[in-house]
């Protein structure tokens, strides 16, 4: 533990000696690096003994804070969630020396490394604490120094409106934890976390409700994922890394470990849970097929792969209602697992997404193309986040969701009618999957091959950096671990269900990840058929001509503006979701015989803080500004009608 | 890993690998036959794919390697996917719970590389094949979820060999038979859709514009377009093979057996298609979502009638 505790310390501090060094120098963000590396380096190596040991690691130590205490709890729960926190972290602080260095941005670089500390340190410390004022106190510095990341660019007003929307709902959510924990620590008489499964209290629906919205906010399960596409896309991309892979986790760990506390659990939270997953899901793909800016698309697909953690978790908790061990294992391994790949492939594709927009300069799709020729380690780390995160094999997006899937036709060994409609989560996930393909088909199809759309693409000369291409290779290689080797994380995923619903007997279920490693096994096949047939193919194909155009059906002198964009690849399929996303289209009419140069844009906002509470706040700010005019109006004997009235209200209450 | 895996696993790849481009003849056969022609040879998938394998592939300036990649991926996803599917009564040499979503994953996996493979063209007609392409492929997933859960449902396993074991003979005849005749009608537009068929999509289209998976191969010549076109062929059998199963639940008890009752079906099967393709115009591209989405709800209501 004391390494843990060190680790925390040694990041936070990481960011405060670059203070002290030259603007434009580089051993500020050296020694920053170093810090940071050490830091997560020494809580990984603090959480892998842990494990092996078997039994949690507790620090309880005295706080001066009324009720609180420095109490930290290391179980494989949290270590699940620490461990890739470490790697991002770990790979994003290297990523950062080529990405944002100090020369190039000596006005916000040094704040942006001192705040990247801080968050890491403040989620390492989020995911340890057992007590309810620490984690309080760590989300809140989670939550300020992920704004300060967000607003890294604060000249730039879409940064600023997204810290500020971005704040608006953290602070939404840490007053309902606020809430939360209190009703929790009435219930238990104190603030420290209580024993996973003991807790059988009347106020549980509160609590539950309560938690659900402050945890939701922060892991953006729809309709509470407002803050999440704007801030992804207006932080630096090793920060939108962090955010998108690793801060959303904290939501749905909050989630997990508030429902462990409930020795029973009323089918509807799994069934709410379920239902906000699938919604999550299938709405958040669509809104990302239909964005043409590349890190707004990569946020939203978090908001669907958080869809699909929560469809496991919503079954895992149908399973405690419904005692079926087998269903809360696979949900509960298959939400875990996925937490951890979604943080690895989210992350690859940041930062190669960095990668690309470093080079070109631009976020919109249509502005990329022929990039696989002049950034082909960028290329290849994009192509396998893409395959990862759209759940194919051999990848390791794949194995969380066959162990969702898996949980989804467990259903069926139970005894209940209503249960068994959970099934339904299956074709839910298969339409997510669906979806997917499509969406990260075009970015990979339209931004990285074909010919360059501009001329900004084309004048692309480098690829990634090694100090950008190590850390990517680094999270490639832990997809593909994970993809390939399967069966070597099932005893962390059991060990931490066991954390999650202690009372469960596991032991009698056998093996309900035992086919795992063939999952693995039939990997291996596909890349060694793969090799195989390519040699073959690359061997046959060496000699051939490669000097011709494109077959434009006879047209002999296309353009790149041709192409297709990835505005037209997506619209047939967007098309389909109309009455959800409401495109809007702005021109593309032809008029008249001969037609002046038309233009045509498509948009399609967010349809939740767009379309409902910008609206619907604005409205409120309007009733409330009539109301002031209605009772400020200036009018001197009105006023002393206000002091007459409040005088004999006075009197009143005094005669009382 | 028992003793009979590694012969059953040959048999199984020496069936798909052999037969697969026969199928190919007998649906051109059975359309030529409706036509009133006399038709190419059953054996012309054969001649055309040794023509291609003899010919030098010619590559768009514009493309990289993955453009290879697509083809490459179809032919490997086809045979892997083979090895977990049963051949009729011939189980599947590699068989665990959880299979059957892995066969379908892997071809999700065939899709991407495929679409990829257009796009890297960087042609607007292989662009508009591969939104295609992905748009039905999104539809008719649910359908196939559907369709694997109402049998895992009656066979009580998560596996393909079992959920297309010999418990069918006798569940068409009970409560459940009309299940089975829904999931099979489902599967059997699935299998028209993902091999690209009339009524979804025309092989012998010769309209750039309205082609969806031909247009995605226009660039591919020479080898590259054998693997593209034997890719076709074993995609037709593999998936295939289920609908079979269903429709000739037959246990003979011997593996030569065995394999001539599964032949023969799929050549069946393949002379459905022909004549499907004969008989039937092909519908319009707007129509065809609605077509799969009323098939996800024809499974559903297959899924309904056994859920209890």
């Amino acid at each position: 533990m004391g390494w843990f505790v060190a680790g925390v310390l040694l990041t936070a501090i990481s960011g405060v000696p670059g203070f002290f060094t030259t603007r434009h120098g580089r051993s500020g963000e050296r020694l920053a690096c170093l810090l940071v590396l050490t830091g997560v380096a020494s809580a990984a190596a603090s959480v892998m003994v842990t494990l092996g040991a078997g039994s949690p690691v507790v620090l309880n130590a005295p706080w001066a804070v009324p009720g609180g205490e420095l109490a930290l709890r290391l179980d494989p729960l949290a270590a699940l969630f620490i461990l890739p926190l470490c790697l991002v972290v770990g790979a994003g602080s290297i990523y950062g020396l080529g990405y944002w260095p100090q020369a190039d941005h000596p006005g916000n670089g040094r704040r942006f490394r001192l705040f990247y500390g801080l968050l890491a340190a403040s989620m390492l410390l989020v995911l340890a604490a057992d007590n309810s004022l620490l984690f309080l106190f760590a989300w809140e510095v989670m939550a300020v120094a992920a704004f300060f990341l967000v607003t890294t660019e604060q000249e730039r007003a879409e940064a600023r409106r997204a810290g500020f929307i971005y704040l608006v709902s953290a602070h939404a959510g840490a007053l309902a934890l606020f809430a939360m924990f209190v009703v929790l620590a009435r219930e238990t008489g104190s603030l420290h976390f209580p024993t996973a499964a003991t807790l059988t209290g009347g106020s549980a629906t509160l609590v539950f409700l309560l938690g659900l919205f402050g945890f939701g906010v922060k892991a953006g399960l729809m309709p509470l994922h407002i803050w999440l596409p704007p801030a992804h896309a207006a932080a630096p991309s090793h920060a939108s890394a962090l955010l998108s892979g690793i801060v959303l986790k904290t939501g749905i760990y909050g989630l997990l470990r508030l429902t462990s506390f409930f020795a029973v659990i009323p089918p509807w939270w799994g069934w709410t849970v379920l239902a906000l997953g699938i919604v999550s899901g299938i709405f958040g793909v669509a809104l990302a097929l239909a964005q043409h800016d590349l890190k707004r698309l990569l946020a939203y697909h978090s908001v669907e792969n958080i869809g699909i953690i929560a469809i496991g978790l919503g079954l895992a908790l149908l399973g405690r209602s419904f005692a079926l061990p087998a269903l809360v294992l696979l949900g509960t391994s298959g939400a875990l697992l996925h937490v951890v790949n979604h943080g690895l492939f989210k992350s690859l594709l940041f930062f190669s997404a960095g990668s690309v927009v470093h080079a070109t300069g631009s976020r919109e799709i249509d502005h990329y193309g022929g990039l696989l020729r002049r950034q082909p380690w960028t290329a290849v780390c994009f192509l396998s986040g893409a395959v990862a995160i759209c759940g194919l094999p051999p990848f390791n997006g794949f194995v969380s969701e066959w162990l969702i899937y898996l949980a989804a036709f467990d259903v069926f060994q139970g005894e209940s009618l209503t249960l068994r409609l959970a099934v339904l989560a299956a074709p839910a996930l298969a339409l997510i999957g669906g979806l997917a393909v499509a969406c990260f088909v075009k970015v990979f199809g339209i931004a990285f091959l074909g010919e360059p759309r501009t001329p900004q693409a084309a004048a692309v000369d480098h690829d990634a950096a090694p100090s950008l291409r190590g850390p990517m290779l680094t999270l490639l290689l832990a997809c593909a671990w994970i993809g390939l080797l399967p069966g070597t994380v099932a005893p962390l995923l059991q060990k931490a269900t066991t954390c999650w619903a202690p009372t469960v007997k596991l032991a009698s279920l056998g093996g309900a990840l035992a086919p795992l490693p063939l999952v693995g096994a039939v990997g291996w096949v596909l890349l060694i058929y793969l090799a195989g047939l390519g040699w073959w193919l690359h061997r046959r194909t060496r000699n051939a001509p490669r000097d011709v155009s494109t077959w434009g059906c006879g047209y002999a002198a296309p353009t790149v503006r041709m192409q297709y964009t990835a505005s037209s690849f997506a619209d047939f399929l967007v098309g389909q979701f109309r009455f959800g996303l409401r495109t809007e289209r702005h021109g593309g009419q032809i008029a008249g015989i001969f037609p002046p140069p038309a233009t045509f844009s498509s948009h399609t906002p967010d349809a939740v803080l767009d379309r409902a509470l910008l609206p619907g706040f604005r409205q409120v700010a309007h009733g409330c500004s009539w109301l002031r005019a209605r009772v400020q109006n200036g009018l001197i004997p009105t006023y002393l009608l206000y002091v007459a009235l409040t005088l004999v209200a006075l009197l009143i209450m005094v005669a009382h | 890993m028992d003793t009979t895996f590694l012969p059953r696993a040959a048999l199984h790849l020496v069936l798909l690998l052999t037969c697969a481009p026969l199928l190919q003849g007998v649906i051109g056969r059975t359309k030529a036959l409706f036509a009133g022609r006399t038709g190419a040879p059953l054996l012309q998938p054969y001649f055309d794919l040794a023509r291609l394998l003899r010919k030098e592939s010619v590559f768009s300036r514009t493309t990289t390697w993955v453009f290879l990649a697509g083809p490459v991926v179809g032919v490997a996803v086809a045979i892997l996917a083979a090895l977990l599917v049963p051949f009729g009564a011939l189980p599947a040499p590699i068989a665990f719970t959880g299979d059957l979503l892995l066969f379908v994953y892997l071809f999700g996996l065939s899709r991407f590389f495929t679409v990829a493979s257009a796009l890297d063209t960087g042609s607007s007609f292989e662009g508009m094949g591969g939104a295609r392409e992905v748009t039905f492929a999104c539809l008719a997933e649910p359908t196939v979820l559907f369709s694997l859960i109402v049998l895992a449902k009656l066979a009580g396993s998560l596996s393909l060999t079992d959920l297309l074991g010999p418990h069918l003979a006798a569940a068409w005849s009970g409560p459940a038979g009309l299940s089975l005749g829904l999931v099979t009608v489902c599967l059997l537009v699935v299998l028209l859709v993902e091999n690209s068929r009339i009524p979804f999509d025309d092989p012998n289209t010769h309209l750039e514009l309205t082609m969806i998976h031909e247009v995605m191969v226009l660039d591919h010549s020479g080898p590259t377009f054998a693997l593209v076109m034997y890719g076709a062929a074993l995609k037709l059998m593999v998936l295939g093979a289920p609908l079979v199963r269903l429709l000739l639940p037959v246990d003979t008890g011997s593996w030569a057996g065995d394999a001539g009752v599964f032949l023969a079906g799929m050549l069946l099967l393949a002379v459905l298609v022909g004549v499907i393709e004969s008989v039937m115009a092909r519908l319009r591209l707007v129509r065809i979502p609605q077509v799969l989405i009323g098939t996800t709800l024809l499974a559903g209501f297959a899924l309904v009638l056994v859920i209890r």
